[in-house]
């Protein structure tokens, strides 16, 4: 409980650059790069050392009052434990280097200073959500990384398809957002609080004279909350927004659909996974979902064509490898293969950045023998893809050993296979992606490739190097440190290193890459033969599994027919009421019209008339001649002495 | 003596029917100017009546001050206004029916009045004849204050004739 | 008294009636002048009359009369003058054509 300043710092400094971007960007210019790059880094030179006390053993959680919800206390606070500082540690390093890389990218941008302003409320959220230690500010973070995706995905708003991809990913993981939300409203329901550690405490059963626990209630949350997970970490059935999103800037990709944002939804299951060994039954559907995904994207990836397309199945793939692992109870394969995964996957976006920067086209069948002419890039890019594909000694091969040897050594022999055949799948994709790319000769002649500046290479060195080592931690070098470190928060299962597993993942990791060699390289129509043998199989992967068409037919159309079948319902039956109403308005308008100029108007202007005619009658008496009042005069005179005499 | 009075009273009642005669023209000739000869007349035959009545200073008042100057005055203002071409001009109003009616009512009444009525007639007040000494007495002695009022209204009225007839000078507000 | 005072009375009520009657019919402004001072002739008529049968100073009657007739003068004067002025403002002295007062 030392040092509680710096914590709350390291999101609100990317906050404050993203309110002086978004305000100031015009004036600033390219300067709202700098500002953003150093608000990023110094988050990181906060975070740094504190991860360093937290790998050391300590513990940092901070909270204060927001507000009373009845006599519960709503709490905002941070908590800095290993699985947060794992995350806080690979968040800042790789959102700084991303960024650094994207100063390049998006360099001579008309919306360069806007790009900066959402990268960094992106840091902001990103870092909040890390380091939160509740729900609710979980599921705020979450919800602002949510519109940032979103406005990221749309940065070229003028393109239809990054307009639509933009629509479709907001749409897409908002259905996993209200389940979440609904998730872990549930879960308050249930034992009455949202802080991590009081859940975790509740859930183990050390806290004292807990109530007994709704098991039911508990599972319905734990389900609601992964469909959260779902979402955002573009799990099957919801993972069609991933590879859309790669409408946005490639930096964006790297940032938030590889690296961080997609795996938060991993972190999610992370944070609360005393929720989801609390509860039965939640774990195997977690591990169904995982394997399928990790499967069903990855033989997808086989046949696509965009790169970053190939990458994003690729992350989709990768972060059901991490589900699977959580699923099967593995806290820490799960969680090592996020951090490690995430330094690689930057890379290969990047890369591919850099490869589009260099040649301007996307799809790699117009790429080609780029080695020479991009030879950071491609070295970097091949580093990337040996740790994806899990070659010892680089990253990937121990974070993925270890979700391997947690399935197989948990019992799960069929999880085991199919994780296998994925790897395996990741291999061969890969490769055929890196030997079309940068091998062979360019197929395009309209496509000349030059090498990125030094600001776009100079981040992609970093991440090989963080590529190369982030594993060691995790390998038994070291003696699984990682895996400890995290079981140290949580006592979760541990498993003796396996050399059979080990062998397993690296004969299927050679065995892809050799298959891609003789099919790309050499025996070039091999390919199309076994595209042609498998035709259905081929199709299959190649329109990714008629996901997208499926839901346009079943969900899309008959929620278009629903809307219009509703706007008829409106047009004639709400409108029509409307209109009849201002009809019946009008109607009873004219008939008072009606009376008021006939009867009210009427019988003013018959006063009017009435005393006229009067007035006309008695007129008369005043001529106006003084002879006429005189003979008035003179008859009067006569009636007088009329009755004077008493003549009548 | 007998037959001189029935003379003097057959002049008299002559007289009076030829003033009602002129009188009668004064109010219905269509030329002004003749109503104002048929005033003239009028105005003499009532001066002759005046002798007639011992009144004889009155008769030479009204010779002079009537025919002499008043009959003047309106005939010139005749002269001044009237075009004697418009001789076609009708010159009475539409109530002249009504007026005769109500006028002959009232005559009838009062005439009947009259003649009902016992007038007291004293020998010495018929026989008595006022001298214009005594005229001039009363005016000076036992009516001068009536006498200087009118001085007064005569000298009002004439200014004030003047003022009203006089032409506006150029400059001045006419209306 | 050759003749009888009714017999003056009456010629004067009828002299006074027929000024009365010229008032209220002439139309032309002069000519309603020229009927007030029948009238008043009529009215003159009658004080010198009633001077004759009443026992107060023969006098008393002629005094009245000759007032009477200073007030005819100044009457004419005043009205001649005001119909001189109206005319050069009008160009009438008819008096249904006067009618600017009128409703």
């Amino acid at each position: 409980m030392v040092a509680p300043l710096p914590v709350p710092l390291i999101p609100l400094l990317p906050l404050a650059a993203f309110v002086v971007n978004i305000l100031a960007g015009r004036w600033l210019k390219h300067r709202a790069a700098w500002l953003s790059v150093a608000t990023s880094s110094l988050a990181c030179a906060l975070a740094m050392p504190l991860c360093w006390k937290v790998f050391g053993g300590a513990h940092f959680a901070h909270q204060t009052t927001w507000l009373m919800l009845g006599d519960v206390p709503l709490q905002f606070g941070y908590l800095l434990d290993p699985l947060s500082s794992s995350l806080l540690f690979m968040v800042t390093i790789v959102g700084t280097l991303i960024q650094v890389y994207a100063m390049g990218y998006m360099h001579g941008d008309p919306l360069y200073s806007r790009f900066f302003a959402y990268v960094s409320l992106f840091m902001a959220a990103m870092l909040t959500l890390v380091i939160s230690n509740n729900f609710l500010l979980f599921f705020m973070a979450w919800e602002i990384m949510g519109l940032c995706s979103y406005l990221l995905i749309g940065f070229y708003f003028e393109k239809d398809s990054a307009a639509n991809a933009c629509k479709k990913a907001f749409l897409t993981t908002r259905v996993g957002d209200v389940g979440f939300l609904l998730g872990f409203l549930t879960l308050f329901a249930a034992i009455g609080t949202l802080n991590f550690q009081e859940m975790n405490a509740l859930l183990s059963g050390t806290a004292t004279g807990a109530a007994p626990l709704n098991t039911a209630m508990l599972s319905l949350a734990a389900l609601f909350i992964f469909c959260g997970t779902i979402g955002k970490s573009a799990q099957f059935p919801l993972h069609v927004w991933l590879p859309d999103a790669m409408e946005g800037p490639t930096p964006v990709s790297a940032l938030i659909h590889a690296a961080t944002m997609v795996a938060a939804g991993v972190f999610l299951v992370a944070r609360s996974f005393s929720l989801f060994t609390a509860v039965p039954g939640v774990l195997p559907a977690v591990t169904t979902i995982g394997t399928v995904t990790a499967l069903m994207a990855a033989f997808i990836a086989l046949t696509q064509h965009d790169i970053k397309r190939i990458l994003a199945y690729s992350t989709i793939s990768q972060l059901g490898y991490m589900v699977t692992a959580l699923g099967l109870s593995g806290l820490g394969a799960g969680t090592f293969h996020l951090i490690t995964h995430a330094f690689f996957k930057a890379l290969l976006f990047l890369g591919a950045g850099s490869v589009i920067h260099g040649t301007h086209v996307q799809d790699i069948r117009e790429m080609g023998g780029l080695f020479k002419k991009m030879p950071s890039t491609a070295i970097t890019f091949i580093v990337a893809s040996l740790a994806l594909a899990g070659v010892p000694p680089l990253s990937g091969f121990w974070s993925k050993d270890e979700i391997l040897l947690t399935a197989f050594a948990s019992g799960h022999l069929w999880v085991f296979g199919i994780l296998l055949l994925t790897a395996f799948m990741t291999a061969f994709y890969m490769f055929r992606l890196i030997f079309l790319t940068f091998f062979g000769t360019a197929r395009n002649p309209k496509v000349h490739a030059h090498e990125s500046p030094a600001l776009m290479t100079l981040p992609l060195w970093a991440l090989a190097v963080g590529s190369v080592v982030i594993g060691f931690p995790g390998s038994p070098f070291m003696h699984h440190w990682f895996q400890k470190f995290m079981a140290h928060a949580a006592h979760y299962p541990e498993y003796e290193p396996s050399l059979f597993v080990m062998g397993c993942s690296v004969a299927a990791a050679l065995a892809g890459i050799s298959l891609a060699g003789i099919f790309y390289l050499g025996q070039k129509n091999w390919a199309e033969n076994t595209a042609r043998a498998f035709r259905p199989l081929y199709l299959l992967s190649l329109n990714k599994f008629y996901v997208d068409e499926f839901y346009s037919a079943y969900i899309v159309k008959p929620f278009h027919a629903l809307g219009r079948a509703l706007f008829g319902f409106d047009e004639k039956v709400i409108d029509g009421a409307v209109n009849g109403t201002g009809h019946v308005t009008m109607l009873l308008s004219r008939i008072k019209n009606w009376i008021d100029i006939y009867i009210v108007d009427g019988f003013v202007n018959f006063t009017g008339a009435f005393t006229y005619f009067l007035n006309s009658l008695t007129r008369r008496l005043q001529t106006g001649f003084i002879q006429n009042y005189l003979l008035i005069v003179v008859v009067g005179v006569l009636v007088l002495l009329v009755f004077e005499l008493k003549l009548i | 003596m007998e037959t001189l009075e029935l003379f003097v009273r057959i002049g008299i009642y002559t007289l009076m029917a030829l003033v009602l005669v002129f009188a009668l023209g004064v109010v219905t000739l269509r030329n002004l100017f003749h109503c104002a000869l048929c005033l003239a007349a009028v105005l003499i035959g009532t001066a002759m009546l005046y002798v007639g009545l011992r009144a004889d200073f009155l008769a030479a008042v009204q010779i002079l001050i009537y025919v002499g100057a008043v009959m003047t005055l309106v005939i010139f203002v005749i002269m001044l206004t009237e075009h004697l071409g418009e001789k076609s001009i009708r010159q009475n109003n539409r109530q002249s029916p009504a007026a005769v009616i109500s006028l002959s009512g009232i005559v009838v009444l009062l005439a009947a009045l009259l003649l009902r009525t016992p007038w007291p007639v004293t020998d010495k007040a018929l026989q008595a004849k006022a001298s214009v000494m005594a005229l001039g007495k009363a005016l000076m002695g036992t009516y001068a204050f009536p006498f200087e009022v009118i001085s007064v209204i005569l000298i009002a009225c004439l200014i004030g004739a003047i003022a009203i007839a006089k032409k506006d000078l150029p400059g001045e507000d006419v209306s | 008294m050759i003749v009888p005072l009714q017999h003056i009375l009456i010629f004067s009520l009828l002299l006074f009636a027929i000024g009365l009657y010229g008032v209220l019919v002439r139309r032309n402004i002069i000519g309603i002048l020229i009927s007030i001072e029948l009238m008043l002739n009529a009215a003159n008529i009658n004080l010198i009359a009633f001077s004759k049968s009443t026992s107060l100073a023969p006098e008393t009657g002629q005094i009245f009369a000759i007032f009477v007739i200073a007030i005819a003068a100044t009457a004419a004067a005043v009205g001649l003058a005001i119909v001189l002025a109206l005319y050069r403002v009008r160009k009438t002295v008819y008096t249904d054509e006067v009618n600017l007062l009128k409703w």
